[in-house]
Parts: structure tokens; sequence; C-alpha cells
């Protein structure tokens, strides 16, 4: 690990104006980021730590809608329930020490093609909140681990519509226990959104298909026949690009199947 | 006494104690005053040339102490070769140097160039990153197929990539060639036994001081075996007289071989201490044990069986290709020769077999003994060949087995693979195998997994495996460059307590309490009052150290003969105070009496004359109570085992789930059957993980991609089943004197074929035609195997 200054903040706002030195770098709950620090893969000068912000931790619900401060841990979400698939997400992300530690806006903003969070937010059509804007999900995922965010723009909490039925099917990479393969199905009045994380070079995207087809009947039987395209899927040690199409095809299924 | 501790009880481990409550004491918890920091600057590129490297900036760096560089190490020995191994065609094999620091070219992906002593860890970093190396890539050469056909060389000094062209057993070979040309049915089988990184808990760490009062070094490091490692140290590399150099390896967290060899870091940091008389430490991070810790495996194997038309065993052939990588490592050369070679018999009474393996240079990082070193290899590509028969004639696997094991009265039985079995009993192994995993429940299990969508198949294995290594008239005749045999001394104190120093080193294995059973038992005496010294040259005698399941088949022997000689001279004393003769005494559960009498002393009483030898026989007997053994076994000890598992194969994903594991092994006699049964369990692990989780892979450029746990699959717990583990089925080895075999790598050995021939079990059952599928079974390749069928 390179030297570098810390500074903890109390407040989104002397958080924002930490952040606006130019080498800067935000540290949510670290699970990501520390680890490349000791790997010397990083050198910022100095590290803003919002793990201090009370105003950016906890969850509320209201209106058919919860929102989740966005330094709250993935251990607070699993234990919340009131949305029992995003609840069901949190509680199989990495390992007791990553879920007492990382957070929900930590895993947004660093948008890693394999996590889990982006593929909830995508099919709920949640609401990205930051200390300047919202932005809608569709609108926030850019590319392998980019994001609509700006520098040092912090995310304050994210909004999710509770749907009527969701499910987060996840076949892990065995080694890191990231999604191989996961896939976020949400049945909503408006529709179903289906997502899917680890499979695509382009990150957490949107099967559009599956979605139609299961507006039409909601039961695993209508994604029959429905296959996605290897172009442009992740090929690597632990599977290529037609082991994940196919994954997506069985996840999304079972996804719906355990809908609830 | 003992009354529960001796021989036979499940004692709990007494170093749990300091391990459970974080007061063991391993290599990187000890700070010396003065203490500084070595880092290693490690090639990025797995082949290449060294055209200069610069220090100058990294030696003007803040708190930098010293650089060093190949060229400083150009004059001193390079780490050798264990074991001369020699070819078919009588050439010996190609032994490259081995430096400490790579000199002129840098052969694999963390090949150490030059090293930083500085104040500080990450002061030496920073210098590390300051030292302009300019290192000219060049194509590397990765795949042992390649590697054969290729006109450039890992060392171009020995003009090619083969280290030895090895044949076993030479005179058979045209007979094994006739036998199975004339065969009813020949089944033939190309496999993959995939490299493993042996991931111990505790990264290597090396800690030199230098003493310039009496020119003296201490080295504190992580290994399986002092005297070896301070052997090599002092002879071969840098030539420190032996009673100069004190090597201490105390609690060592995990080695599973990849501690016995000796490292290059191991003696830069004792130059280093030297030069800037300051003790000098360096700690692995886990990428440098990824990267650079001798890894295990990686052969590549053709394997022929012939039967008649009855099924009985006529001949097996292989032909192996195996990985050495870019250096020898200490034992090399032996594992994928005398180690599996030797074994290719299994417990068959097959009467042809011919092995040839070719061992190969590649820019990858050394590959060596990993638990089960060799046998493993053996194992698996005979019991999957086996496998693959069974279903080709259409026999059940256990009864194709059973056709063809030796049977319990032809015992010593003469293997043509060269090895003389002293005893075992396969069939029983078998019968209690199949008593234990309820196999007549099996048909059921497999309806209700069906009913839950998934393949449900059952996997059987047999093995042997030579262990209790070994004998040193034996291994010299095969090309061993040491002896292997070892040592203890017993101290019996002046208050009557024990100190027994053995030259096995423990590192997971409980000897510190599997020890002192055997000696409470053989004195009677509470076993607490015995503690073993283990790990320091400077308190040890010379034994050898741990590997090969070989500590208590050979070290505790030595502690046998040593406590033997105790007992021998207890009882002249004992004879001496009682005045009787020697040969009245009697010894019983720590009392010394005259046969017939009521006359005794305690065990106490006698060692404290020992040490006040008032109205001593001075001319009949030397005070004092202490006694030293050597023990070299007159022949390898062959623990053997009937293994089955069941798994459920996902058939939409090809996820594969081990649902149980069923170890039936025999160990001969056992000590501590708790620690036994530990050790198993550690083994099925690992095998566990080799058949369906770890992928050592490098790319073409000789990258490690799985150089991290975000890419290398350790097993963990959700992937393991419950086990069930028997060894009831004892049958004590013959010819030393606990009757012990060796239990430390069975599990490894056992497992990986038992749980691929489930797999394929449970595919063919669900109506795949898959013959075999390589290791690790990751879900992508049973699912791409099940699309390709």
């Amino acid at each position: 690990m390179y030297a570098f200054d810390i500074e903890r903040p109390a407040t989104v706002a002397e958080a924002v104006a930490a952040l606006s030195n130019e080498d800067a770098q935000a540290l949510g709950g670290g699970q990501t980021l520390i680890p490349t620090l000791k790997q010397r893969l990083a050198s910022p000068e100095k590290l803003v730590s919002l793990t201090g912000v009370a105003e950016m931790k906890g969850i509320s619900s209201a209106g058919g809608v919860l929102t989740i401060g966005g330094g709250t841990t993935h251990d607070d979400v699993a234990a919340d329930g009131s949305y029992k698939a995003l609840s069901e997400l949190a509680v199989n992300i990495g390992d007791p020490a990553v879920r007492s530690r990382g957070t929900i806006g930590g895993s947004l903003a660093n948008n890693d093609p394999s996590a889990c969070y982006p593929a909830a937010a995508l099919a709920s059509g949640a609401t990205i909140v930051t200390n300047t804007r919202e932005i809608a999900a569709d609108d926030y995922f850019v590319g392998l681990f980019e994001t609509a965010l700006d520098e040092g723009e912090i995310i304050t909490a994210v909004k999710f519509p509770i749907p009527e039925k969701a499910n987060y099917q996840k076949f892990v990479q065995p080694a890191s226990r990231f999604a191989l393969v996961g896939v976020f199905v949400a049945k909503t009045a408006d529709g179903v959104r289906v997502a899917v994380t680890g499979a695509s070079n382009e990150g957490v995207h949107r099967w559009t298909a599956a979605e139609d087809a299961l507006s039409k009947d909601f039961s695993a039987g209508a994604l029959e026949g429905l296959s996605v395209s290897a172009d442009d899927l992740i090929a690597d040690l632990h599977g290529s690009a037609e082991y994940r199409a196919h994954l997506v095809a069985v996840m999304t299924k079972r996804a719906v199947a355990a809908a609830s | 006494m003992p009354k529960d501790g001796g021989i036979g009880a499940s004692t709990v481990r007494r170093e749990d104690v300091r391990f459970l409550t974080g007061t063991g004491q391993y290599c990187d918890d000890m700070n010396m005053f003065g203490q500084t920091a070595a880092v290693f600057a490690r090639s990025t590129v797995a082949n290449g040339v060294i055209k200069s490297i610069d220090t100058s900036a990294a030696e003007a760096m803040p708190g930098v102490l010293a650089v060093f560089t190949g060229e400083d190490f150009v004059e001193v020995g390079g780490n050798p070769a264990g074991w001369l191994i020699n070819s078919r065609d009588g050439e010996p094999m190609k032994e490259p140097k081995r430096p400490v620091l790579a000199h002129g070219k840098v052969r694999h992906v963390g090949d150490a160039y030059a090293a930083v002593i500085a104040e500080t860890v990450e002061q030496a970093k920073d210098a590390v990153e300051a030292i302009e190396a300019d290192i000219e890539e060049l194509p590397a050469i990765v795949n042992m197929k390649d590697a054969l056909a290729a006109d450039h060389y890992v060392h171009d000094e020995i003009g090619t990539n083969q280290c030895f062209d090895w044949g076993w057993i030479e005179d058979n070979r045209a007979a094994t060639d006739a036998a199975i040309k004339g065969a009813h049915h020949v089944t033939t089988l190309e496999l993959v036994n995939n490299r493993l990184v042996p991931n111990a808990m505790e990264p290597r760490c090396s800690m030199a001081q230098y003493n310039r009062a009496n020119d003296e070094y201490v080295l504190h490091t992580t290994s399986q075996n002092p005297h070896l490692t301070r052997l090599l140290i002092s002879a071969f590399v840098l030539g420190i007289p032996e009673n100069k150099l004190t090597v201490i390896a105390p609690d060592v967290g995990g080695g599973f071989g990849s501690k016995i060899y000796h490292y290059g870091e191991e003696a830069l940091v004792l130059a280093a201490a030297k030069k800037i008389g300051r003790p000098v430490k360096w700690t692995a991070d886990r990428t440098e044990a990824f990267l650079t810790d001798a890894h295990g495996r990686d052969h590549v194997t053709k394997i022929e069986l012939a039967m008649d038309k009855d099924g009985n065993f006529l001949a097996f052939r292989t032909e192996t290709m195996a990985n050495v990588g870019a250096y020898l490592s200490n034992f090399s050369t032996a594992t994928p020769t005398f180690l599996h070679g030797t074994l290719m018999a299994g417990n068959y009474t097959v009467p042809n077999i011919y092995v040839n393996v070719k061992a190969v240079f590649t820019n990858t990082a050394p590959v060596d003994a990993y638990r089960g070193a060799g046998r493993p290899e053996a194992t698996f590509s005979l019991e999957r060949v086996i496998d693959k028969a069974a279903r080709e004639i259409g026999m059940d696997p256990i009864a194709l087995r059973r056709k063809n094991f030796i049977k319990p009265d032809q015992y010593p039985f003469a293997s043509a693979a060269g090895l003389e079995y002293d005893s075992g009993n396969y069939d029983a192994l078998m019968d209690q195998m199949e008593k234990v995993a309820d196999m007549a429940g099996f048909e059921a299990r497999r309806k209700a997994s069906e009913k839950k969508g998934k393949l449900r198949g059952f996997g059987v294995n047999a093995y042997i495996e030579a262990c209790g290594i070994a004998p040193s008239n034996l291994v010299g005749v095969l090309g061993s460059r040491v002896g292997l045999y070892d040592a203890a001394t017993v101290r019996v104190n002046a208050t009557g307590n024990l100190s027994v120093m053995v030259g096995a080193h423990s590192h997971g294995q409980g000897h510190e309490t599997a020890f002192p059973q055997v000696v409470a038992e053989m004195l009677g005496i509470d076993p607490q009052s015995i503690d073993i010294v283990h790990g320091d040259t400077s308190k040890i005698p010379f034994g050898m150290g741990t590997y090969g399941s070989r500590s208590l088949a050979v070290c505790g022997s030595a502690v046998v003969r040593a406590t033997e000689k105790i007992i021998n001279k207890a009882k002249k004393i004992a004879a001496h105070m009682l005045e009787a003769s020697d040969g009245d005494i009697e010894l019983k559960d720590g009392v010394f009496s005259v046969a017939g009498t009521d006359k005794s002393v305690t065990f106490g009483e006698v060692a404290l004359k020992a040490y006040i030898p008032h109205e001593f026989p001075l001319e009949d007997i030397e005070p004092g109570l202490e006694e030293t053994a050597f023990y070299d076994p007159a022949n390898f000890t062959y623990p053997s085992g009937a293994y089955c598992c069941e798994v459920e194969v996902d058939p939409e994903t090809g996820k594969v789930s081990v649902e149980s594991m069923t170890a039936v092994d025999d160990f001969g006699n056992v000590i501590n059957p708790m620690i036994v049964t530990g050790q198993v369990h550690g083994g099925l692990g690992q095998g566990i993980g080799q058949a369906l989780l770890e992928n050592t892979t490098y790319d073409e450029n000789g990258q490690l991609l799985s150089a991290s746990y975000m890419d290398y699959v350790m097993p963990r717990a959700d992937d393991l089943p419950f086990y069930t583990v028997d060894h009831s089925q004892g049958n004590a080895c013959t010819h030393n004197p606990l009757g012990v075999k060796g239990c430390g790598e069975a599990g490894a050995i056992g497992s990986p074929p038992t749980v691929v021939n489930a797999v394929i079990d449970a595919l063919q059952s669900g109506g795949k035609n898959v013959t075999h599928i390589d290791m690790p079974m990751t879900p992508h390749r049973v699912w791409s195997a099940m699309q390709n069928a």
C-alpha cells in the first residue's frame, strides 16, 4: 500500500468538499478498494471514508418504495426483509466480513460486471440518488466499472420500488463467489424486467426478449425456446461465452419459478 | 497409567490449545531487535533475457540498506535436485543450476532477480519499484508437448527441454508390449492430472540473524524439515558450516509438501543478514505464494489396460509427461518416477507393467511433491482406466477390482512394478466400504435425486500407496542422494518428566500429542509429563523431517528404539537400587519391581537416581538417563483403502455436488484414531478440491491466470460432504515396531478418482455417453461434455 491521507467526514456536504480534491477517492466499505490498495494497484493521495456519514445509512419504506442509504451494509439489507428478493440477494454477497463492511452505494458506484446489486437495481427500476441528482437505473449503468456518476459524486441512497414478485438467481463463480451469471427478475403492474449480471462484456444489462415473453405470461414455460446470443459475453477460466449464454436462460427460468 | 492417554486413545490434540487461542508462534510472529525487511523483485514475464539491472536509484531510496542481484551469487552453489534419475538410455538427467537469484535469464513469472533490504517492508517495496531491469521477453514455453518439440529452451545450456526419459522397468517393456498386443481387450485412456497450488494457510517466511562475534547464523523458516534445509544450504548453496548454522522451523501453518524444499529466499536472507549485520526477514504475500511455492501434480498420461476374456488384468502400460517447471525443486525428479512408477501395480496381481515418464522443463513455477506426491497420479491413472474398462466389458467395477485384487494369503507380494507389499486385505476393505456406505440403499437415493431433476452417480476406488519413506539402502540404489532414516532422543529429566527430541516436524499432524502417547504406553507414565521438541537443529538429532506419511512409521520407530534403550538403562538403575539383578526387573504402570517380590521403585525415583548418582556403580552404569536412536526402515509401508462416493450432477448447469464420501483405510495400527480421522478429512478435502475445483492455469505467455483466490478455487466447507471414515480394517505393518503405516496422504490419493468415477456414472446413468472428463470437473466442463455426448 502506498501512503495516503484519510478524511472521515460526518456529513454528505463535508464528504463532497473533501472529494473536490483531484486525487481524492471515496472509500465505502473498502471491500474492493482496500485489497486494490494493498496490491499497490491504486495510489490515491487521499481517501475520503464515507462510513461516518450517518445520513447515508439506514433503510426506510414508504408508498411501496424502499429507500436504502448508500452507506448501508449488505448485512443490514439482508436483515431488513421488506423487499424479500433484495434481502435474499444481500445474504449471498461475499462472505460475512464482506457483508458486514461492504455497502450498497459502494457496490453500485464500482459497478463490477459480476456484482449482484446492479442486477437488482436494473431489474427493479431503481433510482440512484446522489448528492446532486436522481438517476434512473436504466441511465446509470454505462459499462464495465463505468457509471453515470461524475467525479466526486456520491451515492447517498437507492430507491427500490417493491415489485409484486421478484427473485434473484446467482450461479456463482466458484472462487470469488461473484456471479458467473446472475439473473434478477422483477414483476410489477407495468410488466416484467429481467436484468443479467456476470455474463456480459458490457456489464449488467436487461434481457428484453425475456421481459416481453414474461410480461405476457409470467411462467418459466414462457421462456421455452428463448436464448441469448453468446456474442459479447464474457469468456474466462470459469466458463465460455456459450456456457454463460446457456446459464442466462437457466437462471432466468429458475428466478421466475422461484419469484414471490 | 496410561489409562486413557496411551496407544489407541483419541487424546485431544494438546497443540490445538495454542493454535486455537492465537498463541502459536509462527515465523512472521517473531521479531528481532534491529530487524530489517527483504522484498524481492520478481519477473513479470515467463521467459526473458536479463540485459541489465540498474539498482542505483533503488540503493538511494529512503531506508534502503542493501540491494542484491543474481550477480552477487554467481560464486555460490545452486539449489540441487535430491534424486538422480537416469534416462532409459543410461544418460543421467539434465540438471541446470538453480541459483539463489536469477542470473542471465528469468524463467518463470515470479522468478526473483533482485532483492532489496530496507528498514521497513514498504520502503523495500518502494525501492523494488525503482530497480531498472531491462529484461527482453522471449516466447514462453508452457505446454509440455510444445516444449519437447521446441527448438528454444528454458535452459539454453542443456539444449533440450527434456530433463529425462525414464522407463520402469525397462526389462519388462517387451513383455508388456507383447501382453497388450495379444490381449483379448485393451482399454485406453488419456488423462490429465491437474496442476495444484499448495496454498498452505501460512505463506513462506524466512528470517536470518548473523552473529559476527562467533560467525554463527540462525535461520527461522517455514520448513517441514529443518535439518534437510540446513544440509542443503551448508553443503550445496552457501557453504556455511553446519555447526555455524541453526535452522529453526517453529509453528508452521501447513506445508503439504511445499515446505519440504529449500528456496532461494532462505539463502538470500542469510547472506543479507551477514552483509548488513542485522536480522533480515522476508514474508511472502499470497501472490508470491501462488507464483513461487512449488506446485503439485501436472502430469499428462496415456494409460492402457490389457485384459483376457474373463477380465483378468494382463498388463498396464503408461506414457506420461511430467512437468517439472522452470527449475528442479529438491524432490521433483523422484515424484514422477519412484513415487509414481513403482505404484503402478495398484492393488492388483497384474503380471506386466511398463511405465514411461518424460520430465519436461517449462516456463512455469517448479513442480514437486504435493500431498501424495506421485501416488495420487498413479492411483488416478489406474483407477480411472479400470473403471472405464469395467464399463467397456460390461462388468461391475467392484467385481472387476475384486477379481484382480492381491489376496491375503499372497503376502509378502512382489508387485510387477518392483515393490514388495508386506500386508493388506483389499477384499476386507471393500467389504467394509460396501457395508458402511449403505450401498444397498443407493438405487433408492438415485431415484430420489431423479425426482429433484438431478443425476446421481456412484464411484468407487481402491488404492495402495508407499509410505514410511524410506529405506535408505533401497532409495540409494534408485538414485536418492540422501538417506531417509529418522532420529529421536529421549531425555528423562531428573524430576521424572521427559523431553523427546525428534527429527520429524509437526505442521498440522499432531505429533505433540501422538508421540507422547507412544512413550507413555511404553513407560507406563502420564503422557502429560512428556513433551516433544521438534523443529530446531540445535536441539534435535539429525532427522529428515515430515513428508510422505513418514513421521510415525520412521521417526515414531526411532522414538520406540530410544525409549527401549531408556527402559534397559532404567532397569539397570532400578536393579541397583533394589539390590537385584537386571533380568529380574519388571516395568509395569511406571513402577520397576523385582519379579515375584513386593520390592519396587517408581520411574520417577529411578530418574532422580540417574542424575544424583550417590552410591552409584559408575563402573557399570553412567549417570544420566538420555538415549538416542536412529531408525532406517526395512521397507516402505503400504497403506491401502477402498473409497466410494455419491454425487449429484445438475444436468442443466453441469454443477457437481458430492453427496457422500466413504473412506475405509488400512493404516495398520492406529495410535490416535481422532488424529487419523482428521488427517483423512484433510486429505479428502484436498482430493475433492483437485477433482472438482482447483484449476491452475497458465496462459500461452506463461502468465498464471489463477494467481489469487478470486480465480483459484480452494475447497470450502459447503463444497464438501460429511465424511464416513473407517479404519477398523488395519493389518499391522510387519517391519516397524509400532505396526503403523501412515495416514497423512491417503485421503488426497483415494478421493480424486472416486469423484471422477462417480460423475461419469451419473452422466452415463442419465443417458449421456461421456467416458472421461479431465479434472477439475468444473460445471462448465461437465456441461460441455454433456453437450458433446
